[in-house]
């Protein structure tokens, strides 16, 4: 490399320090809500901001747990004892995130290869569509989905937040893109050893878009996780919420207490960050690997 | 392994009995097929003896008022502390086990509370009873036909017993009741009386009477505004929920009316009203605020950074704050002094509050039935004093069950509820109940929105009180 | 000869076309069940006068609804504001992202991902979390915002920064910016280090600026990657609702398309239960992004 000049290695500190502050300015929603959490009502009100509680309390998180409660679990007739709501929210929180996940990626993988490798009567119709579909928002459809859903006696249960999200055709574009890298002599070669489609797919295909699966998998997840809309629309009983409603449920209360948000915002985002944290390396690949075939 | 095996058995009897709806015959009939062949006969016997009696008590049941579902669902606003979950579950616990009726209660509030509803009203789930005033109850859900017309279990005798005023408040137009009404208030504002002494503004605030006039409200707040240099009044407009306060302020300070006598149309165009909020609007101290509702106003007047809420009741008065320092106190512990809204002659008009149950028309006789006995239990039996002690409000009447207990001691020994009674005689008149009240509403703070942005006050009166008539029709 | 090779490959095609509905099968399942006939009914519904309050279909009422949409200042505000949310916040975050992304590619390794992680934090901290937080920062008078500008001495007056009309848009715009560089910065870092080297040094051996280098080289070479950013943030800036329903209700002059619908169709006012009505600004919506994603597309196809 050349000897940089002064004015490069200026730019190179004055970037440097944007950097850092942009930094301190990203962490800062998360550091506020962790310490807003653990703070007491006069700090939280404080006329000049106190920046580290003086004393950790457990106060919020002992209003939050004693709000509300809840079956830790319901299938059927069988539930689970009862804990603080918002510990059913969690549960709620992952369970649907994590069958979104899973619904969205095996059919999503299915479908993004068949668009990608087999040629079909109204496949370009079909690819318009979901193009088309992909950046439309769920409001545009609120009112015949919530019908629909009561009809199917769906409403007031989380399948009714789940169906939607596998519907939402990202996932199969995705998958199409990745499965564009099939080779096609590699597909023709199993066809003529005899293979079947089924074992074909299982065989081949699904191990080479097993990192596109990857992306859409982090990707699903933390947009099921961060959805808000649906669960407003879809989800009445207490039950039932998940753990972004219950929040949202908290600020509507006659007085609006700062301190039980933050310590509802925490417990939202705690777990989730967790989880990135280790698996942030898959993460980026992930998502990296998403872009670079679509 | 036994022992498991024995519990495993319980539970399988318990869910058997709960799938069997509590028939008692079936049970006693599927036990006795364990006793000898002899006892079996007499056994059969008598539960089949049991089964006539029951049937025919049921039968005399259902001549008098239909199958009765064993379960329903009650959805409630925080209404004093009927948000409070320990609080109902103590009140349904009593009722489940006189009636066997079981409840399953949500929370709805304020912010998102009355999307809820609708769109439960649109997924055909609406529940059974819902707990909340006339102005959404009768003029909203009930006018548009959700509601079920509860006059056959408030007879003569209740409806005399019921304070007309707010009676009248509980009937639609057609003259079908969609509210029993439990509790009332009035509205009122409040002041951090230890900021007002501080700032020397107390001599303007009689707290023997909880009045004062237009002239001491605007003394005090130019003394705080001296003293503190900072907005000590929020005219908060940033939605719903609260907006009886912001109505009842500009409503009082001249004598304006916000709807006609006959609630036919709205009227908050007159003079006094313009005056009210041009002062309002060109006063040091206090603030148009768009990004905070009811709620927001009182946290900030529980943190001490505004020294008057104009969103407060008796249930607020009695409500221990979020810090826990106690009722009537700010969360540093200074006090917190409830006042009549000023007016010309201290004489003021305040907005009343009547909170009672409404039942949805789901189409199941047997769900309204059963609601229908939640409602008389709550409202017109001995049960009434804790019902309306849960809701930290007074009562609408003095007995209940045909005169037969005598309710109107019920706070006798609360001073700050006896403190309070002075404000009840300025209640004014109940006009939540107009036509179009929904839009009134949301117009009202969008007004007060644009009023605040700079907007000509009374172009923006005339233009969103036009809104509001024509939805008032 | 020719007759049996047709019909065989006839054949072929047919089950060719039979085993790849069978794989679409499951996603269509959810694809035409909760997207496509909702849709459908939406647009029917589009052109009904139902509501909350009617039984049925509703009457049919032609294009009035749609007539009555140019005329709803309500919703031609809200239809602006969106616009500005999409316009202001889509190339904001490509350039920031890409600024960003091309300071720390060359970062050490711990270095890089600590960077990465921190951009990527609002993303995975959940929309509402994140929503509740900045309503407290952004806070008339306990907020940090205006403590810390008043104390730096750049403002001297409290600003409501959601309750005056002329910051509310941009606030907003604002956390959704925070919550949308994440993934683009993760994609630019990769796409510069996926850059071919030898090109570069050649443009360098020829004397080019770092600008030319950026601008002739790596730039066309990351096409790809900007161009999947586009179209992410996008679907993201669509997706604001939380943001608008939580801070403002619309208040503020932050009312966009999407909160505007849920408020036609629930919200307690005389306007609400409109069914048809609400469903006419869907469809107008709907037109709307699927001119934007089809011109995106075409972009995409003559790169």
């Amino acid at each position: 490399m050349k000897i940089a000049s002064p004015r490069t290695r200026a730019y190179k500190v004055v970037c440097i320090i944007i950097l850092i502050i942009l930094a301190i300015f990203f962490m800062f929603p998360l550091y506020w809500i962790i310490t807003g959490a653990f703070k007491t009502s006069q700090e939280i009100y404080a006329a000049s901001p106190v920046w580290w509680p003086s004393e950790w309390t457990l106060n919020n998180f002992v209003k939050l747990f004693e709000k509300r409660s809840a079956p830790l679990f319901q299938i059927g007739s069988l539930a689970g004892p009862t804990v603080p709501a918002a510990i059913r929210w969690l549960v709620n929180t992952v369970f649907m995130a994590v069958v979104a996940m899973l619904l969205t990626c095996i059919t999503a993988a299915m479908a993004g290869y068949a668009l990608a490798k087999k040629c079909f009567v109204g496949r370009a119709l079909l690819f318009s569509l979901i193009i088309c579909a992909m950046a439309l928002p769920k409001q545009v459809i609120l009112i015949p989905l919530l019908k629909e859903m009561s009809a199917l006696n769906l409403y007031d249960t989380l399948w009714a937040v789940i169906f939607p999200t596998v519907g939402w055709p990202f996932g199969v574009f995705l998958m199409k893109q990745f499965s564009e890298g099939i080779p096609g002599e590699i597909l023709e070669a199993a066809r003529v050893d005899g293979a079947g489609e089924v074992r074909t797919f299982a065989t081949i295909v699904m191990p080479m878009v097993k990192p596109g699966i990857g992306a859409l998998a982090i990707f699903t997840f933390i947009n099921s996780w961060n959805d808000y809309f649906m669960q407003l629309v879809m989800l009445s009983s207490n039950a039932n919420f998940t753990i972004s409603l219950g929040i949202a449920t908290l600020q509507g209360e006659t007085t609006t207490d700062t301190g039980l948000l933050m310590a509802g915002a925490a417990l939202a985002a705690v777990p989730i960050i967790i989880v990135f944290l280790i698996f942030q390396k898959y993460f980026t690949q992930g998502i990296t690997m998403g872009a670079v075939k679509g | 392994m036994k022992k498991f095996l024995a519990m495993f058995m319980a539970l399988a009897m318990m869910l058997s009995l709960a799938a069997c709806g509590g028939s008692s015959s079936t049970t006693e009939e599927s036990t006795s097929t364990e006793t000898s062949a002899a006892v079996e006969t007499e056994a059969t016997e008598e539960s089949e003896a049991a089964e006539e009696t029951e049937a025919t008590e049921e039968s005399e049941a259902a001549e008098a008022d239909g199958e009765v579902a064993d379960s329903i669902t009650l959805w409630t606003y925080p209404i004093g502390n009927w948000g409070d979950e320990s609080t109902v579950n103590e009140l349904i616990a009593a009722f489940t086990e006189e009636t066997g009726i079981s409840v399953t209660v949500e929370y709805l509030d304020y912010t998102n509370g009355d999307d809820k509803v609708n769109t439960a009203i649109t997924a055909g789930n609406a529940p059974d009873v819902i707990m909340e005033g006339p102005e959404r109850l009768v003029a909203n859900w009930g006018a548009q036909g959700y509601m079920v017309d509860l006059s056959d279990i408030m007879d003569e005798t209740d409806q005399e017993e019921i304070y007309e005023s707010v009676l009248s408040a509980c009937v639609s137009e057609d003259g079908s009741i969609y509210e029993y009404p439990l509790v009332m208030t009035a509205h009122c504002m409040a002041i951090n009386y230890d900021a007002f002494v501080a700032a020397g503004a107390d001599q303007y605030v009689d707290l023997e009477t909880h009045t004062w006039t237009t002239e001491d409200f605007q003394n005090a707040v130019a003394a705080l505004y001296d003293y503190y240099g900072s907005t000590v009044g929020a005219v908060y407009c940033a939605g719903q929920g609260g907006d009886q306060g912001t109505r009842a302020l500009v409503n009082n300070l001249f004598g304006g009316t916000f709807t006609n006598d006959e609630h036919t149309a709205y009227t908050w165009d007159d003079a006094e009203n313009i005056e009210a909020l041009e002062l309002l609007y060109n006063m040091e101290g206090i603030d148009f605020d768009a990004s905070i509702v009811g709620g927001d106003e009182i946290a900030l007047f529980y943190q001490g950074t505004l020294k008057m809420a104009f969103c407060w009741n008796i249930a607020q008065q009695l409500d221990p704050n979020g810090a826990g320092t106690g009722s009537g106190l700010t969360i540093s512990g200074e006090t917190i002094e409830f006042m009549s809204f000023p007016s010309e002659t201290g004489e003021s008009e305040l907005c009343g509050g009547i909170w009672g149950f409404g039942i949805f028309d789901n189409g199941d006789d047997a769900k309204i039935a059963a609601a229908k006995l939640f409602i008389q239990y709550m409202c017109d039996s001995e049960n009434t004093v804790s019902a309306i002690q849960a809701a930290n409000y007074f009562a609408v009447r003095d007995t209940v069950e045909d005169g037969s207990v005598d309710i109107s001691d019920i706070w006798a020994d609360n001073e700050i509820m006896q403190e309070y009674q002075v404000l009840m005689q300025y209640l004014g008149d109940y006009y939540q109940v107009t036509t179009g009240w929904a839009q009134a509403r949301t117009s009202w703070w969008t007004m007060l929105q644009e009023i605040g942005a700079g907007g000509d006050v009374t172009e923006m009166v005339m233009q969103y009180m036009a809104e509001a008539n024509e939805a008032a029709g | 000869m020719a007759k049996p090779k047709s019909s065989m490959s006839r054949t072929l095609a047919r089950r060719e076309t039979i085993s790849a509905y069978l794989f679409l099968l499951p996603s269509l399942l959810f694809f035409v069940g909760f997207v496509i006939i909702p849709m459908v009914i939406c647009i029917i519904n589009s052109l009904t006068d139902a509501s909350m309050y009617t039984k049925g279909l509703g009457n049919f009422v032609g294009l009035s609804n749609f007539i009555r949409l140019w005329q709803d200042s309500t919703f031609l505000g809200a239809l602006k504001n969106t616009f500005i949310i999409v316009v202001v916040s889509v190339p904001v975050v490509c350039l920031f992202s890409l600024w960003v992304s091309s300071a720390i590619y060359k970062l050490k390794g711990p270095i890089l991902s600590t960077f990465r992680c921190i951009f990527y934090l609002p993303v995975v901290t959940g929309s509402v979390a994140v929503t509740v937080v900045w309503k407290w920062m952004y806070n008339n008078y306990t907020g940090v915002f205006n403590y810390v500008l008043k104390s730096l001495g750049i403002i001297d007056q409290n600003i409501n920064w959601l309750g005056d009309s002329r910051y509310a848009l941009g606030c907003i715009i604002l956390i959704l910016l925070t919550t949308s560089v994440g993934q683009p910065i993760v994609l630019y870092v990769s796409a510069l280090g996926n850059v071919d080297q030898s090109l570069v040094e050649a443009a360098q051996v020829d004397g080019a600026t770092n600008l030319q280098v950026f601008w002739r080289i790596k730039w066309p070479q990351m096409m790809p990657t900007t161009l999947y950013i586009l179209v992410i943030t996008t679907i993201n800036s669509f997706q604001c609702f939380a943001l608008i329903q939580l801070l403002t209700s619309g208040g503020s002059g932050t009312n966009t398309v999407m909160y505007y619908i849920y408020y036609t169709a629930f919200k307690l006012t005389e306007q609400s239960g409109h069914f048809g009505y609400a469903n006419a600004m869907g469809v107008m919506l709907a037109i709307f992004i699927g001119l934007l994603s089809a011109l995106q597309f075409k972009l995409a196809e003559e790169k």
